[in-house]
């Protein structure tokens, strides 16, 4: 792992004042993980037993990378350190790395599979793990879930593959300039945990929404160059799929409740709750 | 078969979720191996009905939570097909073991099927996933969508002596802002949205949840604009939630509030909008304001 943090010191001014300040010069690499999904506006319709990737009308980034981009973009603002977007699927993954880019991602990666989401977790975690060794992060952020599959064994399993500790359920993470204070729930409300690279961050709701690019972002992302990995070029055997997809269909019907009209209706329906669904 | 259910404890017992997946293994035909990691609860999971036999894995690594730990100190205990409930623990967990044995992990199941057969939600319950796996793998279970096995067994417990580096050290521990129950480990939920007008309106809701002993829920809309806690969100970027009863107050039902509670088992919608979408999912809708609703429902619950 390349991974070298050194401290230089320097003069802070407060007030007129010179105070001494440390300036940090680290080099640290954050790979965050992020995944294109139908964004959750979308309506999702099954054609041929498959979902129909075609009838999406809009696709995003999944909302719990969002969050952990965010915290990224703020832990590099505030320790140092440079950025490196990694996402995994088909060609029209390119326009999620551009987005990250333009918010302010420094190198963009693409993994390009085009059967991705036939793959098995097995064969993904292989995937993003050898792409991440091969970036030399030594910090991983991702979603806690993506809002395609809602699993959540990305993040913990990439952390196995590469031998790095998981923090789950993130929130918000800091650096003091060696290891990382990160925060989760707890069952006693929520807990600040210390842990050292490798790590992995696996964002919930983050502190704060992403940031909303501006037009020099933006420009500036169009020409940035995306670096195209294939399996092979990761030297990765990803093994075969344990895992066949036999079929997506629609969620059941539910059957069309009962109604009623005015709050007076409140007692009958709780009567309802009592003798007709036998649940309060 | 050959079939591990890892357990998931609560405090210094067994979470009820245990015996739904012990309940799971046994309609695909194994009479699986619990093992119970730190060992809270170990004999209780022998009392689980079909339990072949209870290892108790102990060690110093169980204090803090570090799945990487966790999974070290487990592993070579789970073998053949690896069971554990879809719980933030249990998800991680599980996810780690997966990766340790180089085997596919399916998470969230909704059903099971001898072969094995696996259906779970995806797209937050805008489709269904059926898939087959033929060889060991880990799944988690969805809570409260699998009947629980009985509690007459009497199975042996082995305890096993093995922890593993810990590499999560707790700094600082900051306490929950309410003593209230979490909607995560409720079995009936009320929730407020905007139509509610205001967070103060709460206090109404949080009194019928006295009553009946329910969590209180919120949509995001509500989370983002009035500052409620994140950890009561209910949707697709809060919790997913599974209880008996939902009761959604003013709450007009994006499709984003339903991926995370269309899967209740009973939903009571009340809005005065008689067009709000979240009738679509109701199975007791009542057109109504609030303010009168809800006092309505304090007295009629008073009064059972």
């Amino acid at each position: 792992m390349n991974f070298k943090t050194t401290t230089l010191r320097s003069l802070k001014f407060i007030d007129g004042m010179p105070v001494e300040g440390t300036l940090k010069g680290n080099h640290m690499t954050i790979a965050v993980l992020l995944k294109q999904v139908p964004d959750t506006t979308a309506k999702i319709s099954v054609n041929g037993g498959r979902v129909d990737e075609n009838a999406v009308s809009k696709w995003s980034f999944s909302p719990y990378d969002e969050y952990a981009l965010e915290a990224a973009l703020q832990l590099k603002e505030s320790a140092g350190g440079e950025i490196v977007a990694i996402t995994a699927g088909p060609a029209r993954c390119e326009k999620l790395l551009r987005d990250a880019a333009a918010v302010g991602a420094d190198t963009l990666v693409h993994i390009s599979a085009e059967n991705f989401n036939e793959f098995d977790s097995t064969q993904v975690q292989n995937l993003l793990a050898a792409a991440v060794q091969k970036s030399s992060a030594s910090v991983i952020f991702c979603g806690k879930q993506a809002a395609d599959t809602n699993a959540g064994s990305t993040g913990p399993g990439v952390a196995e593959l590469i031998g790095a500790s998981c923090v789950t359920l993130v929130s918000e993470v800091s650096s003091d300039g060696g290891g990382y204070t990160a925060t989760r729930p707890s069952s006693a409300g929520h807990e600040k945990v210390a842990v050292s690279a490798p790590c992995v961050f696996a964002f919930d709701k983050g502190v704060s929404e992403m940031r909303r690019p501006n037009v020099r972002g933006i420009m500036m992302a169009k020409k940035k160059p995306i670096e195209t990995w294939t399996v092979g070029d990761l030297g990765v055997d990803i093994g075969a799929n344990g895992v066949n997809i036999d079929s997506h269909s629609p969620p059941a019907e539910k059957p069309p409740g009962q109604k009623f009209e005015g709050a007076e209706s409140v007692s009958t329906v709780v009567s309802k709750l009592r003798d007709e669904a036998n649940v309060i | 078969m050959e079939c591990t259910v890892i357990a998931e404890t609560s405090g210094n017992s067994i979470h009820p979720i245990t015996a739904q997946l012990v309940g799971a293994a046994s309609s695909l035909g194994a009479t699986p191996i619990v093992v119970v990691p730190g060992g809270a609860g170990a004999e209780e999971a022998a009392s689980i009905d079909g339990v072949s036999k209870v290892i108790s894995v102990v060690g110093d690594c169980f204090s803090t939570f570090d799945s990487g730990a966790w999974a070290s100190a487990i592993a070579s205990q789970c073998s053949g097909v690896v069971i554990a409930g879809a719980t933030p623990i249990g998800r991680e967990v599980a996810s780690r073991v997966a990766a340790k044995k180089g085997i596919p992990i399916i998470q969230d199941a909704t059903d099971l099927a001898t072969g094995i057969t696996i259906t779970r939600p995806i797209y937050s319950g805008k489709a269904v996933e059926t898939s087959t796996v033929s060889g060991d793998c880990v799944i988690t279970l969805r809570a409260n969508a699998f009947d629980a096995a009985g509690s007459d067994g009497s199975a042996s417990v082995n305890v096993v002596n093995q922890s593993a580096d810990i590499s999560i050290a707790v700094k600082e521990a900051i306490s929950k802002a309410s003593e209230r129950l979490d909607v995560s480990e409720a079995d009936i939920i009320i929730s407020g949205g905007r139509g509610i007008g205001q967070k103060e309106n709460f206090s109404h809701l949080e009194e019928v949840a006295d009553i009946i002993g329910a969590a209180v829920g919120a949509s995001r809309a509500v989370v983002d604009e009035w500052g409620m806690p994140h950890s009561m969100q209910v949707g697709q970027t809060g919790k997913t939630v599974t209880p008996s009863l939902y009761i959604a107050v003013g709450i007009s039902g994006a499709i984003q509030h339903l991926a995370g509670m269309r899967s209740s088992k009973y939903i009571v919608a009340i809005n005065k909008d008689p067009d709000a979408p979240i009738f679509g999912v109701a199975d007791y809708g009542i057109v109504a304001t609030w303010e009168e609703a809800v006092p309505a429902l304090k007295s009629a619950l008073t009064a059972l």
